[in-house]
């Protein structure tokens, strides 16, 4: 029989999730806050909580460093990775869900794998590779590593969410006389569009916030906002509230778009887990 | 045309035999039922014929032209699958017309045949509501409806009915018995449900183990079961079997009797017995018998009756319908 929740443990509950949502959220919160600030502010002990709301920091960092240009190659790496590690997945993951072979949970546990390792221990293969191929600072160079390394998430969740699909429907198609690719783009596609569009978004996330592989296979021409942001924070010692100013101009549109799409994420991440 | 041939078609999963060694004739237009108890390979024989599954050895025709290493979408035949396998994401006309587009039919053509369908079918009014919005009964029509909408040479029926409840079993059945009659193009159907396979079948394809026991009219199967297993399948309830004393008296190892060839006696018979349980259907009386030395024989009798559990009563085979089997099981 369910138990009747009391006001009280609602509130207890309510209090918590909020306090938790708080200082998860506290950090991002005070950085937006010290973009406002004036540098002594930024660093003024006891801290100043609310400042004189300065716009100063965004144009001096507009200035010194063209935002829009990492914007754009942000974008063409996170998106351009995506979309082509989904081109990729898509059919790799229908592979290991609908025809498995004895070795398919071994592949895909290979693919994990990979994850595990640590970037910076191929690091130098990889730098070395990229200088002979001259993809060094190139969107498309970004745009490989960022596809290759994200592959596996991809391929992993897109896995999962097509054993939820019944291969009924699929060998329907068959008998209709669907052709593969006619049997991927007219019923598996639409019918795992909530965990497409919740691995695109995903995807693009971890791309977005991707810094190791950005930071050190690019200088100038094709750097994202991971490295526009690091720009700030060494040679010239730490300016705080310009540092905060561009991490706030790098996290924004991602914060946008997690929070426009937060909605179809948590359907995708859930999708299967209750029937 | 339509007529569908398996010759020696063979099939194994990861070493372990399936259908050992199965040859059919089809003809052109023949409703034929496969049947038989779970996991006996009916399903396995339909997804061969289907192309969904691959033929281990052995050779699979249609119309004379061998399409063994054909793909499902290149035989030109259409499946209805037991839980519909309807597509979610489309209305129930893009439903039907979804074998139409595939075949890249002009979609003036392609509406006509969509519409015509569904009129036979009674699905004029639900052509633009999502499957998910349709009773278990509609939904079945609408897999029906994209099976026959671009003239196959022949259905495959994988147990379309299971899924339903009593009640519309029973309309469904007669509207895909009906539908054959209109259409006139071959139909194979799975079923381990005999009554299903009687009342539907022109043959009957009786498997046991992925071996055909035999291949006949329902009341061939009825009348001269080619052995045990298939006595005791065909007829409900089941066929009653004696062995020992009971059967050495007929010069066999076995002996079987319908329960509807048992004649009931208070007062004298062949074998005495004691009523365990009586199931009166109002049309049909099931007595379930606890027969000395023979244990538990089903009587049926015409109509209703005042037999009631606990009466001792006698049992009487008809002779001319009892049904003789040697120590392998075959017909004698």
């Amino acid at each position: 029989m369910a138990r009747a929740v009391s006001l009280q443990r609602k509130l207890t509950f309510t209090a918590l999730a909020w306090l938790v949502a708080f200082l998860l959220f506290f950090p991002i919160l005070w950085t937006i806050l010290t973009s406002f600030k004036t540098e002594a502010e930024a660093i003024a002990s006891p801290p100043v909580i609310i400042p004189n709301w300065t716009l100063e920091n965004y144009f001096e960092v507009q200035d010194r460093a063209d935002y829009f240009r990492h914007f754009a190659n942000s974008v063409w790496i996170s998106v351009g990775s995506t979309l082509i590690a989904l081109l990729f997945a898509i059919p790799a993951s229908w592979a290991m869900a609908f025809t498995p072979t004895p070795k398919t949970k071994d592949v895909l546990m290979w693919m994990l794998s990979t994850k595990m390792m640590p970037a910076v221990g191929v690091l130098v293969p990889m730098y070395l590779i990229f200088r002979d191929l001259g993809l060094l600072d190139t969107v498309w160079g970004l745009t490989v590593v960022l596809t290759l390394i994200n592959l596996p998430i991809v391929i992993w969740m897109l896995y999962t969410y097509f054993k939820e699909i019944p291969v009924d429907i699929l060998e329907a198609a068959r008998m209709d006389g669907a052709i593969l690719w006619k049997e991927l783009v007219y019923i598996l596609v639409p019918m795992a569009v909530p965990g497409i569009a919740s691995t695109l978004l995903l995807n693009v996330i971890l791309a977005w916030n991707e810094a190791f592989w950005t930071i050190n296979l690019t200088a100038s021409k094709a750097a994202p906002l991971t490295t526009f942001i690091s720009s700030f924070s060494s040679p010239e010692g730490l300016f705080w509230a310009k540092l905060s100013a561009a991490s706030t101009l790098a996290i924004a549109p991602i914060l946008v778009l997690g929070w426009l799409s937060q909605k179809q994420l948590v359907r995708g991440l859930t999708f299967g887990a209750v029937k | 045309m339509g007529s569908i041939t398996l010759e020696h078609v063979n099939k194994t999963f990861g070493g372990h035999q399936v259908i050992p060694d199965v040859s059919l004739d089809i003809e052109d237009g023949e409703f034929v039922v496969f049947v038989g108890p779970s996991g006996c390979g009916k399903s396995t024989l339909l997804r061969l014929i289907a192309g969904l599954e691959d033929t281990t050895s052995g050779k699979i025709k249609l119309d004379s032209v061998d399409v063994t290493d054909k793909g499902p979408a290149h035989r030109g035949l259409a499946m209805v699958f037991q839980s519909y396998a309807l597509y979610p994401h489309m209305t129930v006309r893009q439903n039907i017309a979804f074998p139409l587009k595939m075949a890249n039919i002009d979609k003036a053509v392609a509406d006509q045949k969509v519409a015509d369908a569904a009129r036979v079918l009674n699905l004029t009014d639900y052509l633009d509501r999502k499957p998910r919005a349709l009773s278990g009964g509609q939904r079945q029509r609408v897999a029906i409806g994209r099976a026959i909408v671009r003239q196959p040479k022949a259905f495959l029926f994988d147990e379309p009915l299971s899924n339903l409840d009593a009640a519309l079993r029973v309309n469904m059945r007669i509207e895909i018995t009906e539908l054959h009659q209109q259409l006139k193009t071959t139909m194979v159907y799975v079923t381990h449900d005999q009554v299903e396979a009687m009342t539907m079948a022109d043959r009957i394809v009786v498997l046991n183990a992925g071996r055909v026991e035999q291949f006949g009219s329902p009341l061939e199967l009825y009348k001269k079961p080619a052995n045990r297993f298939v006595a005791g399948f065909i007829g409900s309830p089941k066929m009653n079997f004696f062995e020992g004393a009971a059967a050495g008296k007929y010069q066999a190892d076995s002996v079987g009797v319908r329960p509807e060839h048992i004649r009931i006696s208070r007062e004298a018979g062949d074998m005495a017995g004691r009523v365990g349980v009586a199931e009166h259907l109002g049309s049909d009386t099931f007595l379930h018998v606890h027969v000395d030395g023979a244990g538990l024989q089903t009587v049926r009798t015409e109509g209703e009756n005042d037999f009631q559990s606990g009466d001792q009563v006698w049992l009487t085979p008809d002779p001319a319908r009892i049904y003789r089997f040697d120590r392998a099981g075959l017909a004698l």
